[in-house]
């Protein structure tokens, strides 16, 4: 079994199977179907495949359009475009109109490397998430990444679902069943929690594993639904392991730690560290040069989980 | 501050109401044979003046009553909207979901009013209900909203969205092999948004012969003439060089709108756009080209004056 893979190209995998089983299913890309793999849907359904050019705008409202027609439309791009570019259109078209629209883009966070700021989604998450209605989800890996997406096009209603540029480590067997709205505890632990989306879980995991051997017992969890979030999940990790470390692949306001920090703060108030980029936009760079520049390590994060559990001795 | 206007415009309502029951009896067009989704209006030309008559004195009713909104744009729309709801559309107020309904997409979200009362009057809704708007807990709001209002299709308000809007639903009518046809009207202060022209050029690229676009080119934008604040022209040209068949005609002559969407509907392999020359506050004389009614509601004594010029 491969260690890692694509989640973008499991996902354009995962539309052609969808798009076998249901003939409502749309997809709309903006000249970028290459690269966020809706080509491979394109080749098999051409009659029900829309490129809308470099027009992210009118794109969503293409999409708000088939989808007051009854279809299940997807629409993709990079996430940087996805967010920032239309978000008046998600706000109009999809948030408030409440349509049956999944965007799922490729490219987000820092690990789309090379390409620089201009192309590093590290917003789209606040954006997504200030937006009512909206089901927002970033999966841990490809199997969840195939999960998400059939699950998407089983839900009706707005979802947005981040996906990376590089291959993922692999966190999951082929047998993973996604629920939505659900954490997913990885690893049982008693002293402190660290919740991760994304690319972050494979390294929460490698933190963990040294971390136990330094005598820590971690939990672990996987929190793929960003929104809405698994309170029950926090305010149990939050009473059982009296610690949280968040790792996110997103600047420090309004990704999932600040969504987690609101529901640790209302419900159960533990000390936090928060594993994240900051209030900073990076560079060009390699994809783990960049994760190392700006700390987005499993390093990183076993230095959150000391510095909190030391917080936390204190404070007693 | 004075939030209700009362006496005469109320009671004029109330007498609209009753009016427009028998008006209603004496004009649908019920044929045995139709299926209960077939079109029922088909007004003479008569019968479609009146009725514009009709639904500007609701939108004057209606701003006085709420003391804000958008009268000017709504005036300018008016003819248009009454010969697309009145005539030229098929669709059926008591089945406002009937897949193969014609689609009316109101772009210019602003222009809210003369649609409430196109519908009211079609029989979506009560027309009581018009004297809500923009109230707390209406289903009328200040723009558009598709989840509260029967028979509106998109909500609108922030500009430029509704022909991308309109791109998706022809789309859909070609994918399912339906014959609706899809209209939006937007207005000529919309089509400074990026996303009118992206549009613009995607419904070309697309050969959606089933869209018509409706530009309700009153010359008029919030704060000034379109000319100074932001100069459309060459107009037509724009459109014809993004692919479009274009067409031109005053905005407010029932044989001219009626014979443009009939030219729009024998146009194929590409959308159709009317340009509709209009008057922003048509119809009442102290609102017509006047910048201060677009968004402004008339005051009482202004309602009862243009009520009384639009006897």
């Amino acid at each position: 079994m491969p260690t890692e893979a694509s989640t973008r190209e499991i996902y354009g995998k995962t539309l052609v199977e969808l798009g076998k089983q249901n003939p409502s299913i749309i997809v709309l890309d903006a000249d970028l179907s290459p690269s966020t793999m809706t080509h491979f849907f394109a080749r098999e359904f051409p009659d029900r495949f829309f490129d809308c050019g470099l027009e992210e705008q009118n794109m969503i409202g293409i999409a708000a359009g088939l989808a007051a027609a009854g279809k299940i439309v997807f629409a993709s791009t990079f996430a940087i475009f996805a967010s920032c570019r239309c978000f008046d259109q998600l706000r109009m078209c999809l948030s408030q109109m409440g349509l049956n629209v999944k965007i799922v883009a490729t490219h987000g966070g820092i690990t789309v490397g090379e390409d620089g700021t201009s192309h590093q989604a590290v917003e789209d998450l606040a954006l997504y998430c200030a937006l009512p209605g909206f089901t927002v989800i970033v999966p841990a890996d490809a199997i969840e990444t195939a999960e998400a997406v059939r699950l998407a096009a089983a839900t009706y209603g707005p979802f947005y679902i981040r996906l990376s540029r590089p291959k993922t480590p692999l966190v999951y067997q082929e047998n993973y069943h996604f629920t939505l709205g659900k954490a997913v505890t990885m690893r049982q632990g008693k002293d402190v929690t660290i919740i991760a989306m994304g690319i972050m879980v494979a390294k929460a995991l490698e933190a963990a594993d040294i971390l136990a051997k330094q005598g820590m017992d971690c939990r672990v969890i996987n929190m793929p639904t960003v929104k809405p979030l698994d309170e029950e999940a926090i305010v149990k990790a939050a009473s059982e392991t009296g610690a949280i470390v968040m790792a996110e692949e997103h600047l420090a306001q309004g990704g999932l730690g600040s969504r987690v920090a609101q529901v640790v703060a209302r419900e159960r108030p533990v000390l936090m560290e928060f594993v994240n980029l900051r209030d900073k936009y990076a560079l060009s760079g390699k994809p783990d040069e960049l994760l190392q520049r700006y700390g987005l390590t499993a390093k990183d994060i076993e230095e959150a989980v000391r510095a909190v559990i030391k917080r936390a001795q204190g404070s007693l | 501050m004075k939030i209700f206007a009362v006496g005469p415009i109320d009671i004029g309502a109330i007498a609209g109401l009753q009016f427009n029951l028998q008006f209603m009896l004496n004009h649908i067009k019920v044929s045995s044979e139709s299926a209960p989704e077939a079109n029922i209006f088909d007004f003479s030309m008569a019968e479609l003046g009146e009725m514009a008559k009709r639904l500007r004195r609701h939108v004057i009713t209606m701003t006085a009553t709420a003391g804000s909104g958008h009268p000017g744009g709504s005036l300018s729309a008016a003819d248009i909207i009454t010969a697309l709801y009145f005539k030229a559309m098929h669709h059926n107020p008591q089945n406002p979901q009937w897949p193969d309904r014609d689609r009316f997409i109101l772009s210019k979200g602003h222009a809210a009013p003369i649609l409430y009362a196109a519908l009211a009057e079609g029989g979506y809704f009560p027309v009581e209900e018009l004297a809500t708007l923009r109230k707390l807990d209406s289903r009328l709001q200040g723009h558009t909203d598709r989840n509260l209002t029967p028979g509106v299709e998109m909500s609108a308000g922030s500009l430029g969205m509704g022909l991308s809007f309109g791109i998706g639903v022809a789309l859909a009518a070609r994918l399912d092999s339906r014959d609706y046809r899809t209209y939006v009207l937007l207005s000529d202060g919309e089509c400074d948004e990026g996303q009118t022209w992206e549009a613009a050029l995607s419904a070309a690229h697309f050969k959606l012969d089933n869209l018509t676009a409706i530009v309700d080119y009153n010359k008029i934008q919030l704060s000034g003439w379109t000319r100074d604040i932001m100069n459309l022209e060459p107009f037509n040209q724009k459109w014809q060089a993004f692919g479009w068949h274009t067409t031109e005609i005053d905005g407010h002559d029932f044989n001219q709108i009626l014979a443009a969407l009939q030219e729009a509907r024998n146009t194929k392999n590409k959308p159709t756009v009317i340009i509709a020359h209009t008057v922003k506050g048509k119809g009442v004389s102290f609102m017509e080209n006047n910048v201060k009614f677009h968004g402004t509601a008339p005051t009482t004594e202004e309602a009862q004056r243009a009520l009384k010029e639009l006897e």
